[in-house]
Parts: structure tokens; sequence; C-alpha cells
């Protein structure tokens, strides 16, 4: 169906410049130590690091070796030590060592620690009660949005969705906030901002108050709206097997900051092959919102397409052939390369998903989805355990239980639990209370009574304090509801009509018509009403925390420009691929624009590693 | 007005003239003998003090010359009886006498009074010890200018001003110089001695002079220079030997001039680097003059230096020509940027040069652009003719806006009210002729004359010129009324010069609110509410601050209530922390939604507080709790432990015990830890958890035994992992042990087995077990996992015992593609009758016949 974008349709912002900005600061950080020096990187940002300065750069700016933080003694001869962090506690703790142990040998250095995307107060008490804040310089590197394609930006900060969602450590939200204000100050002002979740609401909150200490010059905006959106507003979503070929790539082969590593099996050589995806490889911009299953005859029909355009050259004379050459046959050979390139992977998903039964799979997640068969479901879910098909998928498949289910029944809880610890260990133990604290993995409970409790006493207390009791409450039980959502939202088309996944009708095409993404289900419908009014039952079904802010800044006579037409979405916790598609495709509908920005990529086997008990 | 020029005297080619500026206000009984007087320069207040003792009165009534910089005016007097035991007062008035402190004077004996460039008073005592009040006379801080000086005595003391701030200069009795270049930074710098000098000298000044702060002084005929290292003689260039030695010296303004009196009635003026001379005065008099102030302009035409004695007051312009005024009374000269201003206990002048575009304009038959420009304005508001000549004639020379530039810069010059307003209308007037005019300097101007007019009023006391007003700059002016507590004044001028809010009047309502709150006299209640229907919620006025400063004054009620109207709850924090209102700072902090700011304030408590106050504290506060918990998980696991057990947190706690009994390495421990959360899950209710680790132990002491036993390396291993183990190493009966044991569901058990017995490829063992009883995962999987193997001969065993709903797909799994067809076709299933046709070749034509008939047959 390759989607025809409608004429009219807005210009992205260009986002190279938050690029510029970054790369920009890090060089005048690194020139603050001048002379040649040694540099640490934590592992993963690595890659975030890559995409702003490539090693020359660096090399350009005194920077000797380069080294991963890998928590070991180091090795470096160079008297001075810069160390790229995140501010993580066990980081600092690794540097200190390091600089204790140059103390013991009295080996003198100059050491600098630039955290990213800022430093946290604990940090620096760390260093503190290590005894080294005077050896140390501290500084910040304000790198907070990183874009990963036109319409994609990433703050790379996986560590979010554990931090906030389960442990309830607040620190990233101002970190959120102040990644809002940067976009806001680049590309705003903003009209409208819409959010859900307490998270949004928090990071929201920030952003305003960072607004009022600043001064904003009055400038033509390239974004009109926003959406805030926690990732605990839809567990359903990411927990779905992705069936379109960019989430497909990502659950198989893991992306990596917009770049995935084809094995040697998919390239058919004897190495792997890294590959940058996004809208500058043409092949994949064609596909990557593509159901699978038509990705296949998409792929062949442009093979055949490509083969003609290969056979041109019979019948040329020298002049044609000379211009052929020169002007086609490179970008032809470069199409060539990348098409024999996503043909590898897709037959490699091929394989992949046909052995495990993928179908079956799918059967039972579309069951759970519409409700049906729950028992057969079980059963499917305890065998998949019992024979140990894989750890993650197994979790995956008994949280997507729960949440459709709000809960399970106490015998099935039980016993489900019982055979996944057989399987693979006791200390799963702490994965479940993790599942549990997050509502994700729960026992259904006669909980109308705590309803029932909540809303009387949020009547006795004033507002403040059953703001407060109903957090209380929400965390010990939150409630999915997604059934009634489900009703609500029309978020399961009926089963009995034919979806053709070449023409998509609507959104659930991304889950092969089965079920429309609620995360963009809501976004569609908040932007269409302009708020929450209609919504109100939705809302509280999702735990509330929703609001709807019309700018005070720039809400002129001139707003009916384009930029009423981009609409930053921005998922608290992460989002995924096939949500972004799903975005995309209601853009083009719609005639407006999308950009995602997300606290990082996530899918469900990401989400479920983040939950995992023994992590310390 | 037609007179204007009257008061103009020549000086050379220039005019000088004196301007009356305030009756004073005081009635001082004595007037000004017998007292310190320290009166600060931009219209600054004056201090005065009665002096003890005869002898010091001459050299009070000399410092008053010195200090060039100072600003507002002080007065130490002494009561009329002389007696030792009696104290003198200290006073302080505003330049035009209104009275703004008074009080007896308390310390030791006083040498010398002066004035910071911040509006505070310095007393500098015989002992050395500097006292510093405000201008309200409260005192705000002392400090010494050295031990030794107790003992030598202060002899002589100098405020000065450079561009470091305010210093303090002395000489002591043993003839040692010591300075201070900046108060507020006290660094005491001792001067090398003098060579031959005993006692103090007859004359010195200090000089700032390439960011070097040194002492002129001399010793009769000699003149040294001193610096932080040396003392060097210094000769004035052209100052002949005859002159006699050096009783008085004077430096101007901007530290680039200086004058040299001598005992022989000499005048020597120069730079102040003593390079050049500028002229030799003969003043005819032998005595020493009381004061020597210099009288200069910035580009002045005709520089002077003003002389006074008891009854004369000499200027001597440095083109040798001289005017004279006689005085009644004592005066106190003051230096100023523009002028010299003349104090004397009634009232207050100010001398200074004519600036040169006044004199184009008001020179008797000027026909400068501006005169003529003025005269046409007169004769037009005369409904004269003649205003149109004159105006041609300007227009001719096209000058017209040369005229009304004239008429707008002399307004600026002028004091009175209605020359301005004569000038500012002439220059309106010419400013109609023209089409390209820039209004911007008529109307900044006009702004600016209102401004100064309104604070040169005898009750505010800011005798300030234009010139001073505009080296000052509106922002020191604004502060100096704030300083003086003109707050509704001050407001008036920051709306009508178009301040912005931040600098303007945000900045005057903060200082207003800082004072409203020390108050004594109101209630908190009034206090606060006052602030906050004044301040609003004006931007850049931050009422964390003001309530810092009314916890300084010791209302910390009234601090609290203040904090309240404080929108930015992080604001709050630090205050409440001082306050040790720890629990409120705590919630503020979580309420600021700045993590780093709730960290700052639970580690303060940590170590403030007791542990189970402080445990119980964070219990209330669920985000502090939280932020808390992760950094005990990485820094103080025993922490955690006690933070649970304070909580009752069953739950928690026995997670805690079973993450560290991974953490553990021998079985013992790890046993007994897990043991520990077993405990724990019980009382917590969740038997469910309880007993699932009862049974890891269990698992680990079977994996130990056999681990000992058999060498097997299960430890560890999850209960699928071991039996697996244990079926890979061929012991069954272990396997079958767990199985019973730890009642593994019947279908798990034979997966394992299953997949297991496959692996190994005992087949034989295989078909033992299928036989054994009847499979509960029915017998596909033996087909699948034979075949997965690549063994078609053993999987073909089993297609037989494959229940009929998975008999097509068994036939297919072997790739028995007939058998699969009969079986779909006795089955009468359409859909697998198409699953088989989809994997049948082109080649199997008759099959595809076969189950194409079928199908057709079923419709």
């Amino acid at each position: 169906m390759a989607y025809s974008a409608r004429k009219d349709s807005p210009e992205l912002p260009d986002f190279s410049l938050l690029k510029r900005l970054v790369r920009d600061q890090l060089i005048y950080l690194l020139e603050q130590l001048p002379g040649k020096k040694d540099l640490f990187i934590e592992a993963d940002l690595m890659s975030p690091l890559d995409r702003i300065a490539n090693v020359s750069t660096l090399k350009q700016h005194d920077v000797d070796k380069l080294y991963k933080v890998e928590h070991k003694a180091i090795v470096s001869t160079s008297d001075q030590l810069c160390f790229l962090i995140r501010p993580r506690i066990q980081t600092v703790k690794w540097i200190c060592d390091v600089v204790n142990a140059d103390k013991a040998v009295g080996k003198l250095r100059r050491y600098k620690i630039i955290f990213t995307p800022q430093k946290f107060y604990a940090c620096e008490a760390v260093l503190e009660e290590q005894g080294i804040f005077g050896d140390v310089t501290t500084d910040e590197w304000a790198f907070y949005l990183l874009p990963l394609d036109e319409d994609i930006v990433s703050m790379e900060l996986p560590e979010f969705f554990r931090d906030n969602f389960l442990a309830g450590d607040q620190r990233w939200v101002s970190t959120a906030g102040s990644a809002l204000h940067l976009l806001h100050t680049l590309y705003g002002p903003f009209t409208k901002v819409y959010g859900i979740g307490r998270c949004s609401k928090m990071a929201y909150e920030s952003w305003r108050e960072l607004l009022e200490d600043s001064e904003q010059k009055p400038r033509q905006a390239e974004i009109g709206n926003v959406f805030l959106i926690d990732r605990d507003v839809d567990f359903v979503t990411p927990l779905c097997s992705q069936v379109v070929y960019e989430g497909l790539v990502d659950d198989i082969f893991r992306i990596k900051c917009g770049c995935v590593e084809f094995s040697p099996d998919v390239t058919s050589s004897d190495k792997s092959v890294k590959v940058m995806l996004n809208s500058q490889d043409k092949v994949f911009n064609e596909i990557r919102n593509e159901h699978f299953s038509n990705v296949f005859g998409f792929l062949s029909q442009k093979a055949r397409n490509l083969q003609t355009a290969y056979d041109k050259r019979r019948g040329m004379d020298i002049k044609q052939m000379k211009a052929f050459v020169s002007d086609e046959l490179k970008g032809l050979k470069q199409e060539h390369r990348l098409l024999s390139l996503h043909i590898g992977a897709s037959e490699s998903i091929m394989k992949k998903k046909t052995k495990q039964d993928f179908q079956e799979l799918l059967k039972t997640e579309h069951s759970l989805l519409e409700g049906f068969d729950i028992r057969e479901c079980i059963s499917y879910i305890e065998e998949h355990i019992n024979r140990q098909v894989s750890m993650i998928e197994g979790l995956r498949l008994l949280c997507l239980l729960s949440i459709t289910e709000n809960g399970l029944l106490p015998k099935d809880y039980r016993s489900l639990k019982a055979q996944y610890l057989q399987s693979y260990g006791v200390e799963h133990l702490l994965t479940f209370h993790n599942l549990k604290q997050l509502g994700l993995l729960v026992e259904q409970q006669p909980g109308e009574t705590l309803t029932a409790m909540e809303s009387k006493v949020g009547k006795l207390v004033n507002d403040k304090t059953a703001g407060k009791l109903t957090d209380a409450f929400s965390s010990l039980a939150k409630k999915s509801n997604f059934r009634a959502l489900s009703r609500k939202l029309n978020l399961v088309p009926k089963s009995d009509e034919e979806y053709d996944l070449r023409v998509p009708r609507d959104m659930a095409y991304i889950f092969s018509g089965a079920y429309i993404p609620l995360s963009c289900k809501l976004i569609e419908q908040v932007l269409e009403r302009n708020g929450w009014t209609g919504l109100e039952e939705v809302a509280r079904l999702l735990n509330g925390h929703e609001f709807a802010v019309t700018g005070n800044s720039g809400a002129d006579s001139k707003t009916k420009n384009d930029a009423q037409r981009i609409i930053l979405v921005m998922f608290l916790g992460g989002c995924t691929f096939s949500e972004i598609s799903a975005l995309r495709f209601l853009g083009k509908e719609k005639g407006c624009k999308f950009i995602v920005v997300t606290t990082a990529i996530t899918n469900s086997s990401r989400l479920m590693e983040s939950l995992l008990g023994n992590t310390l | 007005m037609a007179f204007i020029t009257a008061n103009w005297n020549p000086l050379g080619e220039a005019f000088y003239r004196k301007t009356e500026l305030y009756e004073m206000c005081w009635s001082l009984k004595d007037g000004l003998r017998d007292s310190l007087v320290a009166a600060a320069p931009y219209g600054g207040p004056i201090g005065i003090t009665r002096t003890r003792t005869h002898v010091k009165k001459t050299h009070m009534s000399r410092c008053v010359s010195d200090f060039a910089l100072s600003p507002p005016a002080a007065v130490l007097r002494e009561p009329l009886r002389r007696s030792p035991s009696s104290r003198p007062q200290l006073e302080i008035f505003s330049s035009s006498g209104v009275s703004i402190a008074s009080f007896p004077w308390k310390s030791g004996p006083v040498v010398q009074l002066g004035w910071t460039v911040s509006d505070e008073l310095l007393c500098i005592q015989e002992d050395g010890s500097v006292l510093i009040y405000d201008l309200f006379g409260s005192f705000k801080r002392h400090f010494s200018m050295g031990q030794e000086v107790v003992q030598s005595q202060v002899l002589e003391a100098k405020v000065f001003h450079s561009p470091y701030g305010t210093g303090v200069a002395i000489v002591t009795g043993s003839a040692k110089f010591t300075l201070a270049t900046n108060i507020d930074d006290l660094k005491l710098r001792r001067l090398p001695e003098v060579p031959g000098l005993q006692g103090k000298p007859s004359c010195w000044l200090v000089l700032s002079q390439d960011r070097q702060t040194k002492v002129l002084l001399a010793n009769g005929p000699d003149l040294f220079i001193l610096d932080n290292t040396s003392c060097t003689a210094v000769c004035p260039p052209g100052l002949s030997p005859q002159a006699g030695s050096i009783v008085h010296m004077s430096v101007s303004f901007s530290y680039k001039y200086l004058a040299l009196f001598t005992d022989t009635g000499h005048l020597w003026t120069g730079t102040a680097n003593l390079q050049k001379k500028l002229s030799d005065v003969e003043t005819k008099r032998s005595t020493k003059p009381k004061q020597m102030v210099w009288c200069r302009r910035p580009q002045s035409q005709q520089p002077s230096v003003v002389l006074m004695w008891d009854r004369l007051l000499l200027v001597a312009g440095v083109c040798n020509d001289t005017i004279q005024f006689p005085i009644e009374d004592l005066c106190v000269l003051v230096g100023e940027l523009d002028g010299v201003r003349i104090i004397s206990s009634t009232n207050q002048e100010l001398l200074q040069e004519v600036p040169l575009v006044c004199q184009d304009i008001f020179k008797i038959a000027s026909m400068a652009p501006g005169a003529l420009l003025l005269e046409a304005h007169r004769e037009y508001e005369k409904s004269s003719q003649k205003a149109d000549e004159y105006l041609r004639e300007i227009k001719e020379q096209s000058m017209l806006g040369e005229a009304v530039r004239q008429c707008v810069e002399a307004a600026g010059h002028e004091y009175d009210p209605s020359t301005q307003k004569s000038l500012m209308r002439a220059a309106s007037f010419g400013k109609c002729f023209l089409t390209d005019f820039s209004p911007d300097a008529f109307v900044t101007t006009c702004r600016e004359l209102r401004v100064l007019n309104a604070v040169r009023d005898a009750a505010v006391g800011l005798p300030l010129t234009h010139t001073q007003f505009k080296q000052m700059t509106v922002q020191v002016l604004i502060d100096r009324l704030v300083y003086r507590q003109f707050y509704p004044l001050a407001i008036e001028v920051c709306r009508y010069l178009k301040i912005p809010d931040y600098q303007g009047v945000s900045r005057v309502l903060k200082h207003w609110a800082s004072c409203k709150v020390q108050q004594k006299d109101l209630s908190d209640e009034a206090i606060a509410r006052a602030v906050c229907v004044k301040v609003g919620d004006s931007p850049g006025v931050s009422y964390s601050h003001i309530a810092a400063k009314a916890y300084e004054c010791g209302r910390p009620e009234l601090a609290i209530k203040l904090l309240d109207s404080e929108a930015r709850s992080g604001e709050q924090v630090p205050l409440l922390l001082k306050m040790k209102r720890s629990q409120l700072a705590l919630s503020k902090a979580v309420e600021s939604g700045d993590t780093d700011l709730v960290y700052t304030v639970v580690s303060y408590l940590k170590n403030e507080m007791n542990r189970g106050d402080f445990f119980m504290t964070l219990r209330n506060q669920p985000v502090a709790l939280s932020l808390y918990r992760q950094f005990c998980k990485l820094q103080e696991q025993e922490t955690l432990k006690d933070l649970y057990n304070q909580d009752d947190d069953h739950q928690e706690l026995a997670n805690y015990y079973v993450t560290a009994s991974y953490r553990e390495k021998r079985l013992e421990s790890r046993l007994s830890l897990l043991q520990s959360a077993v405990d724990e899950y019980n009382k917590a209710k969740n038997e469910f958890a309880a007993k699932a680790t009862e049974e890891e132990m269990r698992l680990l002491r079977f994996q130990r035994k056999l681990d000992d036993e058999k060498g097997a390396g299960l430890l560890g291993l999850s209960l699928q992992a071991t039996m697996e183990a244990l079926l890979a190493l061929g012991l069954h009966k272990q396997a079958e042990q767990l199985y019973r044991d730890f009642r593994v569901p019947d279908k798990r058990y034979w997966w394992l087995k299953l997949k297991s017995l496959a692996e190994k490829e005992e087949w034989d063992e295989l078909e033992k077990f299928a036989k054994s009883k009847k499979s509960p995962i029915g017998y596909l999987a033996f087909v699948e996992v034979c075949m997965k193997s690549n063994n078609k001969y053993e999987a073909k065993k089993y297609v037989s015992r494959v229940t009929p709903e998975q008999k097509v797909k068994a036939h297919l799994a072997i790739g028995d593609l007939e058998g699969a067809a009969d079986a779909a076709i006795e089955r009468r299933n359409e859909s697998e009758m198409g699953a088989v046709l989809s994997r049948c070749a082109a080649s199997d034509r008759l099959l595809i016949e076969k189950l194409n008939r079928a199908a057709a047959a079923k419709k």
C-alpha cells in the first residue's frame, strides 16, 4: 500500500539542531580539561554518543584513548581522565575506587566527571562520602534528546521506566520537564498541551516552572500540540507481539539507537552488518510500517523493479550507458544492497516465527485481547512455561493474561506462579513481587469494596488529601479495567469481519486487525475532541490525572498554520515501534504529523527484563 | 531669569557660579565649630560629632576636605559641658540637614568620620578600631586597624574611595602608615617607614593610581610617596625650593590632579603623577587653609582649587586668576564630580564652573544658536514677530538642530526649575521646525529632570546634578532612595522611568518588605497581610527572601506565614531547614518535585534526627522514602533492612533476605537467610511465597547432597533445570524423586523426559516411557520430538496413537502426505484438507485430485 502522504501534510521540524547543540556543548566540556586525556564512557552511552560525535571528532579535542566503563580496574596511563557517565551511584562508586586506587600508589592525575543529562545530589554525596569530592571536577552535559529519525526523538533513558513506575523514584521527572522545555524553546511555543498519567502531569508542571523562570522570545511555532502519556496508562500494547516490520525487527534483532546488527545468517555472508534503520533507507522507509504479511510481496515487487532498472542497460549506446553509470547505478546498487538485507531479515524472521508456532502465539494473544477461550489460553501459557520456551515470553503472556482479565483467579494465580518458579527458579518471587506492585500480574480481588471506600473517603476530606489517598490506593491495587476500556473505545474490532491488511482501515492493522492500541486510540480521541470532554469515564478507568491546557503564549489568530498539525507525543516510560507506526498511520488519515518523543524505545522483552527481580 | 548671569564670576576665560541648594533644616547650636564632620559626595548624608579636645579640631576640619568620594552627611557633637565623663552626640543628617539619627557616643574617642560608597558611616577611633553604622545609626560591625595601634594610637585617619571600594588609611603615633584598600574584604597593609619622620607628617593623602594605592606625604619641604614596598622621595616639577614647606595638599575627585600649598602661600597644581605642572599661584596668605578642594567638571575649561580660611573662600584657577568670596561662618567643603558643595550651618551652596553650553546660551550678547532659540521662544511667547526673525537667523545657518540640542543640554545643567522649563520650552519650540530630529534626548532629559527635581526636594535631600546623576546611574539612585526608605518615591521613579519590574519596582518592594518585617510594633498577622497585599505576585520578589529576613529578626512565626505565599516550594526549603522545621521542609521539598532537594533534606534529617524519628518522618513521605530506599539499595543494605523492620514491612523484608541469599556463596548462610525470608513471608501472610521459599531450601539441600555424592553441579539450578540435569546424567530415579516430592505437574515431567530421552536418542527408553501410561501431553509431541532428531522410523511408531484431531498434523510432520490426506478425508475436515493440499507438490497429482474430490463431495 506504500503510503502516499496527503499533499498538504505539514513539514516536520528539523531535529538535527538538537544534535548540533549537544555536540557543541560536549566539545566545550572536553575543552574544559585541556590537554590529552583518556575518556571513559558509560556502556549504554556508547551508541548515543556515536550519533552525536564520532571518534575523530573526539580525537580532535584531545581525547587520546576511549574506554568503556566496565567497573574494573583501569589500565590507562594518561594523567588526565575524563568520565562521561549517567548519574548512577554504582558508576560513581567505581570512579571513587579508581581515584582511591591511584591515591594509594601515589599517582597524580586530574579527573573530570561529566554527568549526562544531569548530575544528582546523591552522586555528589557519594563522592563526598568516599573522600574524593575535592579531587574531581564535575560537569553536566545536557544531552536530553537524541533524534533517532525525522519523527522520533529519544531520551535514551531506559531506566526511567523502572525507576519511576516501580521504585517510585521521581528523579527523572524533572529531566523530562527539561527535555520538554528544550523542545518548547526551539520549536514552540506550544498551543495546547494534553496529557494523562501522574508522571506526565508532574513532568508538565516541572516544565511550566522552567517556563516561568525563563524568557520566551516570540517566534513562529513549529510544533503546535503536545500530548504526554505515561507508559502505565497502557501496558497492553507493549505486551503484544509486534507484527509490523519495524517492530518485528526490533523484537527479533533488537534495534539499538536506530541501528540494527544483522547476523551472518541474515546477510548470507560470514560477517554481521550494522545497518541504520531510518527514513534515509529508502527500502526500509517503505516497509517499516507494513504488516509483515505484506512485506514479502512488496520486497519481491521491489526486486522486480530493480531488475527492470538494471535491464535498461541492454540496448544502450555508450553515451546512455555513461549517463546510467554516473546517475543511476550508484543508487541502484545501494538499493540492491538494502533490498537483499531486508529480504534476508524477512526470511530469518519467517524461519524463527514459524518454528515456535508463531500463529498459535498470536491466536492466544488475540483471544486474550478479545476475552474468548480464556481457559485454552491458560493451558497454552502453562504449556509454554512447562516446556520452557522462553523465560521472558512466559512472563509476558502471564502479564497479558492478568491485565486483560483484570487479574487472575486465585487458583490460576498460584498454580501459574508455582509452575513458573519451577521452570525458572525461585528468584522470580521477586519478579512477581515487582509485577504485582505495578499491577501487571495480580490476583483478582473482591475489588469493588476498594473503589467504594475510596469514593467515600474522597467525599469526606478535601481534594488534596483525597488525591494523596487515591495515590496510595492505586499503588496498592492498580486495576487495569482493560475490558471496560476496550468496550468504551472500541479497541477490538468485531472478529467476524474480514480485515484486509493491505488496505488498513484503522490502526488495528498493526496488530493484524485484532486490536487498536489503547495509547494511540486515546491520543486520537483527545485530539478529535480537543480535550477530555466526553472521555471522563475513560479517564477514570485509567486512574485519572488527565489534563488539557491551552498555552497562554502564541494562541493568536495565526495559529491556523502548519504547526497546529504537528503533534508531539511524549511517552514517559517508553514506546514501541508499533505505536509509532500506528501514529504515522493516524497522521496520514488526519492530514497531520506526529513526532514521538520517548524516554526510550521499548518492546515487550525490554519491559519484562526491566522488571526482573534479582537485578542488583 | 534675566539675571541668570548675576551670580557668575569670571575666572580666566570661564565663569564660576554659586547656586544655593538648601537652607539647612538643622539648627546646630554652635554651628560647625569644634565638630568632626563627614559629608559624602553625590549629595550624601552628613555625619557630625563634637570633638572633645581642642587639638583634634584641626585635623577634623581637614579630614573633611580629603575624602572625595564618600556618600551621605554625620555629626558627632559634644555637649556644652566639657567634663570628660560627658558623652558627645553623634548625629546623622541628610544633605538638606534633616535629622536621620542621633545617639550618644558611648565608645572611645573618635579621630575621623567617613562614609562608605554604600552610605555606611565609619567611625575611626583613637585605638584603631573602626565602627560601622548604617544610615539610621544602628551599629553594623567593627574591625580593627591592627593590634599595635592600640598602643601607638591613631593620630590621623583618612577614608578614601577607589575602584576596589572604600578604604581606610591611618598614621599612628609611631609615624607608621597602615591602610586597608577595601573594608569589605579587609586586608591590612603596613607601609614602610618614612626616613626622618617623627610623629605625624605635616600633611598627607591617599592616591589611587595604576591600580595601586599609595600615600603621598609631606614632611616639611620634603615630599614622599609610600607604596607597598618602598618610600620614595619625590619632587614636584617646577616647585621652587624657596616655596617653603608643604602644609596642605589635595587631590582631585578622579585622583588625576594634585594641589600643594606651602607655608609661604604658594599654591602649586599639577598632575597627581607629579609629571607635569599646571600652574603656580601666589595666594599671599601664609596661614594654612582650613580646607582645600579641587573644583573641576568633566571637560573643564578652567579647573580650580578652592581654599578656605576662616573668613575667606578663594577660588584659584590654574590660569592664575582668582575669585574671592567672603564667608561669615565656618563651612565645610565637599568635593563633587563637577563642583564643590559648601555646607555652612545655615545653608548649602554648589560652587561650579558654568558649563560651556550654559555659557553659550546665557552669556550676555551671545549669538550661539541656543541663545538665539531661547530668545526666539521668548519673543514668540510675547506674540512678537521677532520670533520669526531669530528663527530665520538660526535656520539660515542651518543650526536649528544644534540650537535645540544646546537648549536641552543646558536645561540639564540648570538647577532652577523655571530656568529648566524655559530652556525645555525653547527646545520644544525649535523642534517644531525640524522634520528629521530624534526626540530621544529631549524626552530623556525631561524625564530625568523631573526625577532630579523630585529627589532634590529638601525632604529627600539628594542634591544631585545631572552630571552626577548620569555618573551614578538610575539603578544606584533607586538603591539610595530605597536605603533611605523613600519607598513610594522609589517606586514612582521606577514607574516613571519605565524601568523593567525586575530591576525596578520589584527590587524596591523586596527591600520594603524586608524592612517592613522588622517593624516591632506590628503583629505578625498585620505585617504578613501588608506584605502580601503590596508585593502580590510581582516578578522577582522572593517571599522566602523576605521570610529569611523575618527569621533573622527573630520572628519565626512571621517567617512561616510569609513562606506560605512563596509559590515555588523549593525556595522555602533552605529557610525551613534553618528554622528547624524539618518535617515541613521535607514536605515542601517533595512538593517542589525536585528530587535533589528532597535528597538534600533527607540527608540533612539523617544527621539531625535519631534513627527512629528519621524513619518515622520518611514513612509519612512516600516520595522521600522511595528515594532513600533507592539510595540504600546501592549504598547501605543494612539501613534498608532497618527501614523495613521499622515499618513492619515483612514482605519487603522477606524480599530483602531472598536478594541477600543470592549474594551469599556458602550454602549454610544462604539457607539461614532463606529461613529468615520464610519467617517474614509467613508474617506477611504470603503463604505462597513462604512455601516456594521452603521448597527452594529443600531443593538446595537436595542439590547439595547430590553434588556431594555424584558431583552433579546442580546447586542453584531451578527445579526444572535440576531435573533436566539429572535426566541428562541418567539419574532417572533421583529425577523421579523430585517429580514426586515437589509435586511437579505430569505434563511438565512428561515434556521434560520426552525431550531429554530424544536428545540422548534413547529410543527404546522412549518407547517404554510412552507405554508406561497414557501420555498427559498426547502423542503428537512424541512424533515431533523424533522428527526433530530426524528419526522418521521412531516417529512413525507414535502416529497411530495420536488423537484423531491431531492425526493430520502427525502425518504431515513425518511427511506422509497420503496418510495425512486419508486422515483429513476421513475427518471430512475442510481446513485440514486445505492444509494438506498446500503441502502437496505439483507431482502429487493423484493425491490432489483425491482431495479435491473429497472436498467437492463434502459440499
